[in-house]
């Protein structure tokens, strides 16, 4: 079975001007080692290959069990000129949500609820 | 007498909010003050060109029903109203407010006015500044310019409070300097006490947008359920002398605030955690650590911040062309490729015609008009085709709708709900103008 950021974790996505921050918040710390480990500003970056230029920046947030994304130059002028029909991105946590966790090490097919130990 | 602690609430998110929420936490929640933020990047810029039309509007559309149902609340439990309804008229809004507190039968309601956001005229006699989001300089954008306005800080705010009317009411402050400013005026605070000022701006920062830190643009069925959202209640905080922050939301109140909550909208619209800018202060979420203390009861601890940085931000509107669109819907057997074939017929439509578009999309919703093209996603049963094009001219705009229109007869099968329409193009980019050049003033408006 596969298994997608959804199922580690819930994101919101906020805008600003021409870039999108989307936060990836774990519900538990070991699904956040797990995140921290395998949702790299690359795997981001490939999900949002048609939206936007990027460069995506990733910052981590331990104490909050989160990531925060920022995905820089979104294609058609951003939130405030925007010709798409989710002018503010809004919509763009979902996304995120879709993105596989393929394991980059053998502990991790294990649902990755257990985490790195 | 500075006050030990001070209870805050939301009472909108944005220019279109419900306030039933208000109105709620009012009398219900035991709070001080109700902060009403409405004003999005766009809204000054939008409600200037209005008040080009009508020079007695440009501020909140929604003020006066808003302000009929909230002041008599606010004066009967004796709680202040902070507000940035005044968007491009804030004047024009602090008479509307108290002529309607007047035709309420409360005869002593006064408004403190903050002024002093507004700096197009500043903005349009310097050239050669920058705009951050294009690196152009401004003068490119300066044809088209409605307005360009400054995100005053939490000081303009405390010092309205200062003057004793019951309501203060903005154009342009940043959304956590609204509720900031209470907490100055209260708890004794000195302005340049950045360890006060990092809990008050984590506070206005998850109060801001009212119901998301409530249960608001959360809620997913199954993992994140959110109980009573159709009647989702609004925040408040405590906050107190020494900088404790509590955020909870009244008992009765639809929504939840717990630690997921509360971590969605800490994280919102922030960018780099370690440097949220502010015009009070540079505010650093790595450190927080969010507690649930009792139901619906998250306590904050643990920001930190650094000095204000010596320039305001300041949001330029400028219209920039048009957009026309036009959408038509497609269902059963083969609607996404009947729906992809008339947007190929729309598009090469327009060539034939010579008309020239600087961007045009054709994208079906249900498919991949939100998040672009992917290889593995189920085909919908029903689709949607939007065709948008954006132009410098208004001719231009139009025809897309009407070369949608018709595919009813000349187009694939089975295309049905044509609507279409024309918008003007309102854009906005930043520039930073060093603080010194924006002056603020305090006026009061009282019964005539």
């Amino acid at each position: 079975m596969r298994l997608t950021v959804r199922d580690l974790a819930h994101c919101r996505a906020g805008d600003k001007g021409h870039a999108v921050n989307i936060s990836v918040i774990a519900y538990e710390p070991a699904g956040y080692e797990r995140l921290r480990r395998e949702l790299s500003e690359a795997r981001v970056m490939a999900a949002f290959a048609a939206l936007a230029e990027g460069p995506v920046t990733r910052y981590e947030l331990p104490r909050l069990n989160a990531l925060n994304f920022v995905i820089e130059h979104l294609k058609g002028g951003g939130v405030t000129a925007t010709a798409a029909l989710d002018i503010h991105g809004k919509s763009l946590s979902g996304l995120v949500l879709t993105i596989e966790l393929q394991g980059n090490e053998p502990a991790a097919v294990d649902h990755g609820l257990t985490g790195s130990e | 007498m500075a006050k030990q602690s001070v209870r805050i609430g939301a009472g909108a998110g944005f220019a279109s909010d419900r306030w039933e929420p208000a109105v709620e936490l009012i009398e219900q929640g035991g709070i001080d003050y109700i902060v009403f933020e409405c004003l999005a990047e766009r809204t000054i810029a939008r409600e200037t060109l209005a008040r080009r039309k009508d020079p007695n509007g440009g501020y909140n559309p929604r003020l006066e029903p808003r302000m009929t149902d909230v002041l008599p609340a606010c004066v009967a439990h004796g709680v202040r109203l902070v507000t940035n309804q005044g968007a491009a008229n804030p004047l024009g809004a602090a008479r509307k407010t108290c002529d309607i507190a007047e035709a309420s039968g409360l005869h002593d309601i006064r408004c403190a006015v903050l002024l002093g956001d507004d700096v197009t005229e500043l903005i349009a006699a310097r050239p050669g500044l920058r705009l951050l989001e294009s690196g152009d300089p401004v003068e490119s954008i300066l044809p088209g310019l409605a307005a360009a306005n400054a995100y005053l800080g939490a000081d303009g705010v405390r010092d309205a409070l200062a003057t004793g009317a019951q309501v203060v009411i903005t154009g342009r402050v940043a959304d956590p300097s609204l509720f900031i400013g209470p907490m100055l005026f209260e708890l004794g605070w000195s302005y340049d006490d950045y360890a006060m000022l990092a809990h008050a701006s984590a506070a206005g920062h998850l109060l801001e947008c009212a119901g998301q830190v409530t249960g608001g643009y959360f809620a997913d069925p199954g993992p994140k359920d959110v109980p009573a959202l159709a009647r989702l209640g609004f925040p408040f905080a405590d906050v107190s002398a020494a900088g404790a922050v509590i955020i909870g939301k009244v008992e009765a109140a639809g929504g939840r605030v717990d630690i997921a909550t509360c971590t969605e909208q800490l994280l919102y619209e922030v960018h780099d955690p370690s440097a949220y800018i502010t015009p009070d202060c540079v505010l650093d979420v790595t450190a927080i650590e969010l507690h649930a203390v009792a139901k619906d009861r998250v306590r904050v601890t643990g920001a930190r911040a650094r000095p204000r940085t010596a320039s305001y931000k300041v949001s330029i509107g400028y219209l920039d062309g048009y957009l026309g669109e036009g959408q038509l819907s497609y269902g059963g057997p083969n609607a996404v490729a009947r729906a992809r074939l008339a947007g190929e017929i729309v598009r090469e439509r327009l060539k034939l015609r010579g008309l020239h578009y600087d961007e045009l999309r054709i994208e079906l919703i249900g498919v991949d008009s939100l998040h672009g093209p992917a290889a593995d996603r189920p085909e919908p049963y029903e689709v949607r085709l939007r065709v948008v094009g954006r132009t410098r001219e208004r001719r231009l705009a139009e025809e897309i709708g009407w070369e949608v229109e018709a595919l009813y007869t000349n187009g694939p099968s089975g295309g049905a709900g044509e609507s279409r329409q024309v918008r003007d193009v309102l854009a906005v980019q930043s520039v930073l103008l060093p603080r010194e050049l924006v002056k603020t003033r305090i006026e009061l408006v009282g019964p005539r």
